[in-house]
């Protein structure tokens, strides 16, 4: 069990290595890529549920960002089948609960609830990719930066910073509490059974506020007031804006004209 | 020159819990003196720590960092002039990255950003770990998480340098390095540490704490020939001032 969380958070900290990349796409600024990709994000879900073809253009999106930041797709790809289940789960019922036919293909009749089990599944992919792809590029501390820059309240960017920061130490804590467990635990397989895992649980809060008190005091030797002050050099230049304009222009395009039926339509009376 | 000194008179200091951590401790150290404070665990090594960067506030007793005697009015004076490197790298290292982080205290004190980054680039170079500027702290090794938290002290330009255990958890390697630097420091040094032979390299004075007590105060030389007395504190020679076991036929 403890290897498996073991390489989860090795993974986790992979993107960020991905992120400490120099590609084009990495120098252009945080702020530029948040906006793009949060504009992608409300375009592609606020689609009609049974809408699929629509939503294939904006594939593009994430294979220029994969092209041009040299990104390694295989990897980018087993983290959205980590997180694929749970939207596996809100979709399978779909079929069951929607059973109006809306297309026949020969024999086969094809059912509401399929095609927005399929609609949902591509949404995911896009938003849930788009969000990676964000991390990838741009790392998290500095998309922090980036949404307090927008406007976030600084409670919130402060709290996800600590929280990502010590992610990794609270996962090792946990890791190290389970190979003790299993270690000693000679009958049942290192099952953890439930009175042991509460008392673990305590016992992991209560380091955890150990913890937090060490890193108080450590904040407060270094004149800490309260605020977390950061320096970074922020440049919207004519780069972010080409990004940010060409990208989202393009997205909203394809949000409100429907592009691939004027293309087929244009291809059809050419070819015709 | 007064404001390097470090003044602790009768200092008593008791614990919600009830627990007295320390029951009276005196001493001073001058501007420029590197001083090691040893003791069995649990003597009150920490505890004094924590009150020479007005984090723990004394029971009984004053405290005295350069010019401020520490109270409440004074503690961001103190906590200026007083580095505090803590035990455990990943209490102290918080921010993302290691820039960010050894920034964290310049910012705090309200320096411009080009002053702020010029302090960063110096203290990260002085340490050696320039080259890890962009990197997550989590990232590192122990030695490498070391240097940066120094570095993140250095970057406030303190005048005493307060350090718990520097050399805990490093390699033997990683170990002689970081003596190596810490010697290279004009600063006044307060170590708290169970590594003796390290005392031996970098103090020339040792206080031993025993029970929340000073038991003695003196040069290191002095006090590590005083068997009687290390026994009595639960401590033991240097290694290196051990005989050695192939030569002596004890092996």
């Amino acid at each position: 069990m403890s290897a498996k969380i073991d390489r989860a958070i090795y993974e986790i900290g992979h993107l960020d290595t991905l992120a400490a990349g120099d590609s084009l796409l990495h120098r252009l600024d945080p702020r530029a890529k948040l906006l793009t990709t949060a504009i992608f994000v409300v375009c592609v879900v606020s689609f009609d549920k049974y809408e699929i073809a629509r939503l294939l253009p904006f594939f593009l999106f994430p294979a220029v960002v994969i092209g041009l930041a040299d990104l390694p797709l295989g990897f980018l790809l087993r983290k959205l089948l980590l997180v694929s289940p749970f939207v596996l789960f809100i979709g399978i019922f779909n079929p069951w609960l929607d059973r109006s036919i809306v297309a026949q293909i020969g024999p086969l009749a094809i059912s509401g609830g399929w095609v927005s089990f399929l609609s949902l599944l591509l949404r995911f992919t896009l938003t849930i990719g788009a969000a990676l792809l964000l991390i990838a590029t741009t790392g998290f501390a500095a998309i922090c930066m980036a949404m307090e820059r927008l406007g976030t309240p600084r409670v919130f960017t402060v709290q996800l910073l600590l929280l990502y920061r010590y992610l990794f130490i609270l996962i090792e804590e946990v890791v190290r509490m389970i190979r003790a467990h299993s270690l000693r635990s000679f009958s049942a397989k290192g099952r953890i059974t439930y009175r042991v895992f509460l008392q673990m649980l305590g016992n992991l809060l209560l380091r955890t506020i150990d913890r937090a008190q060490r890193i108080h005091m450590a904040m407060l030797s270094r004149a800490f007031t309260g605020e977390i002050r950061i320096v970074r050099q922020f440049r919207f230049g004519y780069k972010e804006c080409l990004f940010l304009g060409g990208f989202g222009g393009l997205f909203l395009c394809l949000r409100l004209t429907d592009l691939t039926a004027l293309l087929g339509r244009l291809v059809l009376e050419i070819t015709g | 020159m007064s404001h390097h000194i470090v003044e602790v008179q009768d200092l008593k200091f008791r614990y919600p819990d009830q627990t007295q951590a320390l029951c009276g401790i005196s001493f001073r150290i001058r501007h420029g003196e590197s001083v090691a404070i040893v003791g069995a665990n649990g003597a009150g090594k920490s505890t004094l720590l924590l009150h020479l960067n007005g984090y723990l506030t004394p029971t009984e007793g004053r405290v005295r960092i350069g010019d401020y005697q520490l109270t409440p009015d004074t503690v961001r004076e103190v906590r200026r002039t007083v580095g505090m490197v803590f035990q455990d790298p990943d209490d102290q290292l918080f921010m993302s990255s290691v820039f960010d982080d050894v920034a964290f205290g310049p910012l705090n004190l309200g320096l411009t950003p080009e002053e702020v980054i010029a302090r960063v680039e110096s203290a990260l170079a002085t340490v050696g770990v320039g080259h890890l500027k962009q990197r997550p702290p989590y990232r590192l090794s122990t030695g490498q998480k070391r240097r940066v938290a120094i570095a993140s002290v250095l970057s406030m330009a303190p005048d005493i340098l307060v350090m718990d255990e520097p050399t805990a958890g490093l390699d033997p390697r990683a170990r002689t390095q970081l003596i190596d630097l810490l010697k290279s420091f004009r600063h006044t040094k307060i170590i708290a540490t169970h590594d003796l032979d390290m005392v031996v390299d970098l103090c020339e004075r040792t206080i031993v704490m025993h029970d929340g007590l000073v038991s003695a105060d003196g040069p290191t030389n002095e006090i590590f020939a005083n068997e009687k007395l290390l026994t009595e504190c639960c401590l033991e020679k240097p290694l290196r001032m051990q005989g050695c076991p192939v030569c002596s036929g004890k092996g």
